[in-house]
Protein backbone atom coordinates (compact mmCIF):
# COMPACT_ATOMS: atom_id res chain seq x y z
CA UNK A 1 0.00 0.00 0.00
CA UNK A 2 1.76 3.41 -1.39
CA UNK A 3 -0.02 6.08 0.93
CA UNK A 4 -1.87 9.05 -1.43
CA UNK A 5 0.34 11.35 -2.89
CA UNK A 6 1.79 14.80 -0.57
CA UNK A 7 4.20 17.09 -0.36
CA UNK A 8 7.26 16.96 1.82
CA UNK A 9 9.43 19.21 3.87
CA UNK A 10 12.42 18.53 6.00
CA UNK A 11 13.02 22.02 8.05
CA UNK A 12 16.44 22.77 9.17
CA UNK A 13 15.82 24.48 12.95
CA UNK A 14 12.47 24.19 14.77
CA UNK A 15 11.13 27.75 13.89
CA UNK A 16 11.31 27.05 10.61
CA UNK A 17 9.24 23.94 11.48
CA UNK A 18 6.30 25.76 12.84
CA UNK A 19 6.57 28.51 10.71
CA UNK A 20 5.89 25.51 7.47
CA UNK A 21 2.84 24.02 10.27
CA UNK A 22 1.27 27.92 10.65
CA UNK A 23 1.19 28.32 6.51
CA UNK A 24 -0.54 24.77 5.91
CA UNK A 25 -3.77 24.11 7.32
CA UNK A 26 -3.30 20.55 6.20
CA UNK A 27 -0.17 19.72 6.92
CA UNK A 28 1.51 16.95 9.73
CA UNK A 29 4.60 16.30 11.54
CA UNK A 30 6.09 13.30 11.14
CA UNK A 31 7.52 11.74 13.96
CA UNK A 32 8.91 8.11 14.10
CA UNK A 33 6.01 7.91 12.03
CA UNK A 34 5.00 4.97 12.71
CA UNK A 35 1.55 5.82 13.40
CA UNK A 36 0.86 7.77 11.09
CA UNK A 37 2.65 6.11 8.02
CA UNK A 38 0.13 3.42 8.49
CA UNK A 39 -2.87 5.57 9.03
CA UNK A 40 -1.95 7.23 5.70
CA UNK A 41 -1.60 3.92 3.68
CA UNK A 42 -5.16 3.11 4.90
CA UNK A 43 -6.33 6.20 4.14
CA UNK A 44 -7.31 7.08 7.42
CA UNK A 45 -5.09 10.65 7.19
CA UNK A 46 -4.00 12.46 3.86
CA UNK A 47 -2.27 15.27 5.39
CA UNK A 48 -1.20 17.56 2.04
CA UNK A 49 2.39 17.74 3.63
CA UNK A 50 5.10 15.87 6.10
CA UNK A 51 7.04 18.14 7.94
CA UNK A 52 9.88 15.98 9.19
CA UNK A 53 11.08 16.62 12.25
CA UNK A 54 14.03 13.43 12.12
CA UNK A 55 16.67 15.80 11.07
CA UNK A 56 16.43 17.90 14.12
CA UNK A 57 18.97 16.37 16.48
CA UNK A 58 18.36 19.30 19.25
CA UNK A 59 15.01 17.43 19.93
CA UNK A 60 16.25 13.99 20.64
CA UNK A 61 17.47 14.00 24.31
CA UNK A 62 17.16 12.70 27.92
CA UNK A 63 18.44 14.80 30.95
CA UNK A 64 18.03 15.34 34.40
CA UNK A 65 17.37 19.33 34.91
CA UNK A 66 15.69 21.34 37.93
CA UNK A 67 13.73 18.34 38.98
CA UNK A 68 13.14 17.19 36.34
CA UNK A 69 13.76 14.56 33.53
CA UNK A 70 13.47 16.64 30.30
CA UNK A 71 13.03 13.95 27.01
CA UNK A 72 13.11 15.65 23.65
CA UNK A 73 9.62 14.84 21.85
CA UNK A 74 11.78 12.85 19.21
CA UNK A 75 13.83 10.84 21.59
CA UNK A 76 13.25 7.23 20.22
CA UNK A 77 11.65 4.38 22.49
CA UNK A 78 14.81 2.34 22.21
CA UNK A 79 16.74 5.24 23.27
CA UNK A 80 14.74 5.14 26.78
CA UNK A 81 15.36 1.16 26.83
CA UNK A 82 18.81 1.38 26.37
CA UNK A 83 19.44 4.36 28.95
CA UNK A 84 20.51 3.75 32.56
CA UNK A 85 19.25 6.58 33.97
CA UNK A 86 15.75 5.70 33.33
CA UNK A 87 16.39 1.61 33.65
CA UNK A 88 17.98 2.64 37.44
CA UNK A 89 15.42 5.93 38.66
CA UNK A 90 11.91 5.82 36.63
CA UNK A 91 11.33 1.73 36.40
CA UNK A 92 7.75 3.19 34.93
CA UNK A 93 9.30 4.17 32.09
CA UNK A 94 11.22 1.88 31.48
CA UNK A 95 8.38 -1.16 32.04
CA UNK A 96 5.91 0.97 29.63
CA UNK A 97 8.75 1.75 26.30
CA UNK A 98 9.67 -2.29 26.26
CA UNK A 99 5.97 -2.92 26.08
CA UNK A 100 5.43 -0.67 22.91
CA UNK A 101 5.05 -2.59 19.85
CA UNK A 102 8.40 -4.52 18.94
CA UNK A 103 11.86 -4.09 18.93
CA UNK A 104 11.79 -2.58 15.14
CA UNK A 105 9.42 -0.40 15.89
CA UNK A 106 10.80 1.37 19.01
CA UNK A 107 13.62 1.91 16.92
CA UNK A 108 11.70 4.88 15.09
CA UNK A 109 9.29 5.37 17.63
CA UNK A 110 9.21 8.52 19.66
CA UNK A 111 7.98 9.31 23.12
CA UNK A 112 6.64 12.77 21.38
CA UNK A 113 4.83 10.61 18.57
CA UNK A 114 3.14 8.61 21.09
CA UNK A 115 1.34 11.36 23.42
CA UNK A 116 0.81 13.62 20.43
CA UNK A 117 -0.58 11.09 18.35
CA UNK A 118 -3.24 10.64 21.31
CA UNK A 119 -4.22 6.94 20.36
CA UNK A 120 -6.23 6.09 23.61
CA UNK A 121 -4.41 2.97 22.89
CA UNK A 122 -1.31 3.91 23.25
CA UNK A 123 1.25 3.29 26.31
CA UNK A 124 3.04 6.48 27.50
CA UNK A 125 -0.15 8.60 28.01
CA UNK A 126 -1.17 6.26 31.04
CA UNK A 127 2.13 6.83 32.43
CA UNK A 128 3.07 9.95 32.03
CA UNK A 129 -0.49 10.82 33.39
CA UNK A 130 0.41 8.75 36.36
CA UNK A 131 3.36 10.45 36.74
CA UNK A 132 2.03 14.19 36.66
CA UNK A 133 3.93 14.82 33.72
CA UNK A 134 4.52 18.08 31.26
CA UNK A 135 4.84 18.52 27.97
CA UNK A 136 6.15 21.77 26.33
CA UNK A 137 4.58 23.30 23.15
CA UNK A 138 6.48 25.23 20.87
CA UNK A 139 4.16 27.67 18.81
CA UNK A 140 5.11 31.13 16.43
CA UNK A 141 4.81 32.68 19.98
CA UNK A 142 7.18 30.45 22.07
CA UNK A 143 6.68 27.72 24.08
CA UNK A 144 3.63 26.58 26.72
CA UNK A 145 3.36 24.52 29.31
CA UNK A 146 0.89 22.06 29.49
CA UNK A 147 0.14 19.49 32.45
CA UNK A 148 -0.63 16.21 31.09
CA UNK A 149 -3.85 15.74 32.72
CA UNK A 150 -5.19 18.68 30.62
CA UNK A 151 -3.33 17.51 27.19
CA UNK A 152 -6.46 14.90 26.31
CA UNK A 153 -9.30 16.48 24.75
CA UNK A 154 -10.64 13.52 22.88
CA UNK A 155 -9.56 10.67 21.27
CA UNK A 156 -6.88 11.95 19.12
CA UNK A 157 -7.33 14.96 20.23
CA UNK A 158 -5.04 17.10 22.32
CA UNK A 159 -4.44 20.52 23.67
CA UNK A 160 -2.47 21.60 21.17
CA UNK A 161 -3.44 24.28 18.58
CA UNK A 162 -2.54 23.93 14.78
CA UNK A 163 1.04 25.74 14.75
CA UNK A 164 2.22 24.25 17.86
CA UNK A 165 4.66 21.28 18.01
CA UNK A 166 4.91 19.01 21.55
CA UNK A 167 8.68 19.82 21.83
CA UNK A 168 9.53 18.47 25.00
CA UNK A 169 8.47 15.96 27.64
CA UNK A 170 9.21 16.96 31.94
CA UNK A 171 8.17 14.14 34.39
CA UNK A 172 8.99 15.09 37.92
CA UNK A 173 11.83 13.46 39.31
CA UNK A 174 11.14 11.52 42.08
CA UNK A 175 12.43 11.55 45.73
CA UNK A 176 13.96 8.97 47.33
CA UNK A 177 11.25 6.26 48.49
CA UNK A 178 9.66 6.29 44.70
CA UNK A 179 8.65 3.44 42.91
CA UNK A 180 6.68 2.86 39.82
CA UNK A 181 5.16 -0.43 37.49
CA UNK A 182 3.15 -0.54 34.11
CA UNK A 183 1.19 -3.60 33.43
CA UNK A 184 -0.26 -4.62 30.52
CA UNK A 185 -2.28 -7.26 29.06
CA UNK A 186 -1.75 -7.53 24.95
CA UNK A 187 -2.93 -10.44 22.61
CA UNK A 188 0.34 -10.39 21.58
CA UNK A 189 3.83 -8.52 20.46
CA UNK A 190 2.93 -5.62 18.59
CA UNK A 191 -0.95 -5.67 19.73
CA UNK A 192 -2.32 -3.02 21.17
CA UNK A 193 -3.38 -3.41 25.00
CA UNK A 194 -6.36 -5.15 25.91
CA UNK A 195 -5.74 -3.16 29.02
CA UNK A 196 -2.81 -1.34 30.69
CA UNK A 197 -2.06 0.52 34.10
CA UNK A 198 0.32 2.40 35.07
CA UNK A 199 1.45 3.36 38.80
CA UNK A 200 3.40 5.73 40.55
CA UNK A 201 4.48 5.66 44.26
CA UNK A 202 6.07 8.15 46.76
CA UNK A 203 6.34 6.85 50.06
CA UNK A 204 6.59 9.18 52.99
CA UNK A 205 8.88 8.59 56.30
CA UNK A 206 6.19 6.34 58.31
CA UNK A 207 6.07 4.07 54.84
CA UNK A 208 2.44 5.79 54.02
CA UNK A 209 1.63 7.04 50.24
CA UNK A 210 2.74 10.53 49.93
CA UNK A 211 2.39 10.40 46.40
CA UNK A 212 0.31 8.17 43.99
CA UNK A 213 -0.68 8.39 40.47
CA UNK A 214 -2.57 5.95 38.53
CA UNK A 215 -3.52 6.09 34.56
CA UNK A 216 -5.41 3.64 32.54
CA UNK A 217 -4.29 2.52 29.12
CA UNK A 218 -7.35 1.68 26.17
CA UNK A 219 -10.10 1.39 28.55
CA UNK A 220 -12.07 4.78 27.32
CA UNK A 221 -12.63 7.34 24.55
CA UNK A 222 -9.18 8.97 25.90
CA UNK A 223 -6.23 7.99 28.76
CA UNK A 224 -7.59 7.57 31.84
CA UNK A 225 -6.45 9.57 35.22
CA UNK A 226 -7.47 7.71 37.90
CA UNK A 227 -8.19 9.85 40.21
CA UNK A 228 -10.57 8.49 42.85
CA UNK A 229 -8.30 5.75 43.15
CA UNK A 230 -5.43 7.86 43.56
CA UNK A 231 -7.34 9.77 46.48
CA UNK A 232 -7.93 6.94 48.25
CA UNK A 233 -4.40 5.47 48.64
CA UNK A 234 -2.99 8.72 49.57
CA UNK A 235 -1.75 9.07 52.92
CA UNK A 236 -2.70 5.57 53.38
CA UNK A 237 -0.34 2.85 54.09
CA UNK A 238 0.11 0.65 50.64
CA UNK A 239 -1.48 -2.58 52.24
CA UNK A 240 -3.02 -4.98 51.16
CA UNK A 241 -6.86 -3.85 51.72
CA UNK A 242 -6.12 -0.41 50.51
CA UNK A 243 -4.27 -1.50 46.83
CA UNK A 244 -7.30 -3.26 46.82
CA UNK A 245 -9.71 -0.76 47.23
CA UNK A 246 -7.68 1.74 45.46
CA UNK A 247 -7.66 -0.54 42.15
CA UNK A 248 -11.43 -1.51 43.08
CA UNK A 249 -11.86 2.63 42.03
CA UNK A 250 -9.33 2.77 39.02
CA UNK A 251 -11.66 -0.27 37.30
CA UNK A 252 -14.81 2.23 38.05
CA UNK A 253 -12.52 4.38 36.30
CA UNK A 254 -12.70 2.61 33.32
CA UNK A 255 -15.10 3.35 30.73
CA UNK A 256 -13.95 0.31 28.39
CA UNK A 257 -16.07 -0.99 24.97
CA UNK A 258 -16.48 -4.44 24.09
CA UNK A 259 -14.47 -5.30 21.19
CA UNK A 260 -12.78 -8.18 19.94
CA UNK A 261 -10.03 -7.64 22.97
CA UNK A 262 -12.91 -8.34 25.31
CA UNK A 263 -15.66 -7.59 26.70
CA UNK A 264 -16.56 -4.21 28.58
CA UNK A 265 -16.88 -6.99 31.82
CA UNK A 266 -13.69 -8.70 30.93
CA UNK A 267 -11.64 -5.26 30.80
CA UNK A 268 -12.71 -3.80 33.90
CA UNK A 269 -12.45 -6.71 35.62
CA UNK A 270 -8.56 -6.50 33.66
CA UNK A 271 -8.16 -3.07 34.89
CA UNK A 272 -8.44 -4.21 38.63
CA UNK A 273 -5.88 -6.85 38.13
CA UNK A 274 -3.49 -5.36 36.52
CA UNK A 275 -3.43 -1.69 39.41
CA UNK A 276 -3.46 -4.54 41.85
CA UNK A 277 -0.33 -5.84 40.43
CA UNK A 278 0.80 -2.69 39.11
CA UNK A 279 0.64 -0.99 42.77
CA UNK A 280 1.89 -3.53 44.35
CA UNK A 281 5.33 -3.63 42.06
CA UNK A 282 5.37 -0.28 42.52
CA UNK A 283 5.74 -0.23 46.16
CA UNK A 284 8.14 -2.85 45.80
CA UNK A 285 10.17 -0.44 44.36
CA UNK A 286 9.45 1.98 46.04
CA UNK A 287 10.92 0.09 49.07
CA UNK A 288 14.29 -0.67 47.01
CA UNK A 289 13.17 -4.01 46.43
CA UNK B 1 2.86 16.35 -4.65
CA UNK B 2 6.25 16.59 -4.16
CA UNK B 3 9.46 14.36 -5.95
CA UNK B 4 12.85 14.43 -4.41
CA UNK B 5 16.28 13.54 -5.53
CA UNK B 6 17.71 11.14 -2.86
CA UNK B 7 20.95 9.47 -2.42
CA UNK B 8 21.76 6.63 -0.06
CA UNK B 9 24.49 4.32 0.67
CA UNK B 10 22.91 0.28 0.16
CA UNK B 11 25.23 -2.32 1.15
CA UNK B 12 28.47 0.30 0.98
CA UNK B 13 27.13 1.63 -2.48
CA UNK B 14 25.72 5.25 -3.12
CA UNK B 15 22.53 5.02 -5.03
CA UNK B 16 20.51 8.42 -6.43
CA UNK B 17 17.00 8.43 -7.77
CA UNK B 18 14.07 10.86 -7.90
CA UNK B 19 11.67 9.84 -5.83
CA UNK B 20 8.28 10.67 -5.41
CA UNK B 21 7.73 11.66 -1.48
CA UNK B 22 5.44 8.72 -0.86
CA UNK B 23 7.50 6.03 -2.00
CA UNK B 24 8.12 3.29 0.56
CA UNK B 25 11.67 2.88 1.47
CA UNK B 26 11.01 -1.13 0.42
CA UNK B 27 9.49 0.10 -2.87
CA UNK B 28 12.51 1.98 -3.50
CA UNK B 29 14.80 -0.93 -2.73
CA UNK B 30 12.66 -3.55 -4.73
CA UNK B 31 11.39 -1.45 -7.52
CA UNK B 32 13.43 1.11 -8.03
CA UNK B 33 16.95 -0.16 -7.12
CA UNK B 34 15.98 -3.62 -8.15
CA UNK B 35 17.06 -5.29 -4.92
CA UNK B 36 14.18 -7.57 -4.75
CA UNK B 37 15.73 -9.63 -1.01
CA UNK B 38 14.01 -7.12 1.04
CA UNK B 39 10.29 -8.85 0.94
CA UNK B 40 6.91 -7.40 1.21
CA UNK B 41 4.90 -9.23 4.09
CA UNK B 42 2.11 -7.57 6.09
CA UNK B 43 2.55 -4.08 4.54
CA UNK B 44 0.95 -2.89 7.69
CA UNK B 45 4.32 -3.06 10.28
CA UNK B 46 3.85 -6.16 12.10
CA UNK B 47 5.52 -8.86 10.29
CA UNK B 48 9.85 -7.80 9.58
CA UNK B 49 9.84 -9.52 6.35
CA UNK B 50 10.67 -5.46 4.88
CA UNK B 51 12.97 -5.22 7.98
CA UNK B 52 16.67 -3.68 6.98
CA UNK B 53 19.40 -1.69 8.76
CA UNK B 54 18.82 1.99 8.87
CA UNK B 55 22.26 4.34 10.09
CA UNK B 56 22.96 0.69 11.89
CA UNK B 57 19.42 -0.25 13.52
CA UNK B 58 16.77 -2.32 12.04
CA UNK B 59 13.65 -0.79 11.15
CA UNK B 60 10.62 -2.13 8.88
CA UNK B 61 11.15 -0.55 5.52
CA UNK B 62 7.65 -0.48 5.00
CA UNK B 63 7.09 2.20 7.33
CA UNK B 64 9.29 4.29 6.57
CA UNK B 65 9.62 6.76 3.03
CA UNK B 66 12.34 6.59 1.32
CA UNK B 67 13.06 10.28 1.16
CA UNK B 68 13.77 10.05 5.39
CA UNK B 69 16.84 7.41 4.61
CA UNK B 70 18.01 10.19 1.83
CA UNK B 71 21.72 10.92 3.10
CA UNK B 72 22.04 7.47 5.42
CA UNK B 73 22.96 4.44 5.05
CA UNK B 74 20.53 0.72 4.28
CA UNK B 75 21.96 -2.90 5.00
CA UNK B 76 20.04 -5.15 3.06
CA UNK B 77 20.37 -9.11 3.08
CA UNK B 78 21.95 -8.47 -0.17
CA UNK B 79 24.86 -6.82 1.72
CA UNK B 80 25.34 -9.55 4.62
CA UNK B 81 27.72 -11.98 2.33
CA UNK B 82 31.15 -10.78 1.79
CA UNK B 83 33.70 -11.24 -1.42
CA UNK B 84 31.59 -14.23 -1.90
CA UNK B 85 31.35 -15.61 1.93
CA UNK B 86 28.62 -15.53 3.97
CA UNK B 87 27.81 -13.88 7.07
CA UNK B 88 27.87 -16.71 10.23
CA UNK B 89 24.07 -15.48 10.54
CA UNK B 90 23.62 -16.93 7.24
CA UNK B 91 25.80 -20.04 8.00
CA UNK B 92 23.93 -20.27 10.78
CA UNK B 93 20.65 -20.65 9.65
CA UNK B 94 21.99 -23.22 6.63
CA UNK B 95 23.19 -25.35 9.33
CA UNK B 96 20.27 -24.96 11.83
CA UNK B 97 17.35 -25.26 9.34
CA UNK B 98 16.27 -21.54 10.42
CA UNK B 99 14.03 -21.66 7.43
CA UNK B 100 11.57 -24.02 5.64
CA UNK B 101 9.50 -21.10 3.13
CA UNK B 102 12.22 -18.51 3.14
CA UNK B 103 9.55 -15.49 3.23
CA UNK B 104 11.01 -14.05 6.90
CA UNK B 105 14.46 -15.08 6.55
CA UNK B 106 16.02 -11.71 4.95
CA UNK B 107 14.18 -9.23 7.76
CA UNK B 108 14.70 -12.13 10.41
CA UNK B 109 18.71 -11.89 9.60
CA UNK B 110 18.81 -8.60 9.48
CA UNK B 111 17.11 -8.13 13.04
CA UNK B 112 19.31 -10.91 14.45
CA UNK B 113 22.28 -8.90 13.49
CA UNK B 114 21.16 -5.79 14.81
CA UNK B 115 20.66 -7.51 18.11
CA UNK B 116 24.02 -9.29 17.77
CA UNK B 117 25.43 -6.14 17.22
CA UNK B 118 24.20 -4.88 20.53
CA UNK B 119 23.98 -7.97 22.84
CA UNK B 120 27.26 -10.59 21.67
CA UNK B 121 25.75 -12.98 23.75
CA UNK B 122 22.25 -13.08 23.86
CA UNK B 123 20.24 -15.77 26.39
CA UNK B 124 17.76 -17.51 24.55
CA UNK B 125 15.29 -15.09 26.13
CA UNK B 126 16.72 -12.04 24.46
CA UNK B 127 16.77 -14.03 21.36
CA UNK B 128 12.92 -14.37 21.11
CA UNK B 129 12.85 -10.47 22.57
CA UNK B 130 15.37 -9.36 19.86
CA UNK B 131 13.52 -10.94 17.16
CA UNK B 132 9.79 -10.49 18.51
CA UNK B 133 9.68 -8.00 15.70
CA UNK B 134 9.57 -10.66 12.94
CA UNK B 135 7.06 -12.94 12.25
CA UNK B 136 7.80 -16.59 10.79
CA UNK B 137 4.94 -18.62 9.99
CA UNK B 138 7.01 -21.94 9.82
CA UNK B 139 9.49 -23.04 11.84
CA UNK B 140 8.24 -22.38 15.13
CA UNK B 141 10.93 -20.18 15.74
CA UNK B 142 13.03 -22.77 18.02
CA UNK B 143 15.46 -23.24 15.02
CA UNK B 144 16.26 -19.28 13.87
CA UNK B 145 16.88 -19.35 17.97
CA UNK B 146 19.46 -22.27 17.28
CA UNK B 147 20.67 -19.85 14.13
CA UNK B 148 21.00 -16.75 15.74
CA UNK B 149 23.44 -18.75 18.87
CA UNK B 150 25.07 -20.23 16.26
CA UNK B 151 26.08 -17.21 14.78
CA UNK B 152 26.95 -15.39 17.90
CA UNK B 153 29.46 -18.35 18.96
CA UNK B 154 30.69 -18.15 15.05
CA UNK B 155 31.45 -14.05 15.59
CA UNK B 156 32.78 -14.57 18.58
CA UNK B 157 35.84 -16.34 17.17
CA UNK B 158 36.20 -14.73 14.37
Amino acid sequence: MIPPAFDYATPKTLREAVALLGQNPEAKILAGGHSLIPMMKFRLASPALLIDLNRLDSLAYLREEGGWLKIGAMTREADLDHSDLIQKKYPLLADTTRMIADPLVRNMATVGGNLAHADPANDHPATMLAYGAQVVATGPKGERVIPIDQFFTGPFETALAHDEILTEIRIPAPRPGSGGAYMKVERKVGDFATAAVAAQISLGAGGSCEYVGIGLTNVGLTPIKASKAEDALKGQKPDDANIRRAAQLASEAAEPASDYRGSEEYKRALVKTLAVRALRKAVERAKGG
Amino acid sequence: MSTHHVKVTVNGAVKEADVEARTLLVHFLRETLGMTGTHIGCDTTSCGACAILLNGRAAKSCTVLAVQADGGEVMTVEGLAQNGKLHPIQEGFMEKHGLQCGFCTPGMMLSAVALLKQNPNPTEDEIRWGLSGNLCRCTGYMNIVKAVQYAAEKMKTQ
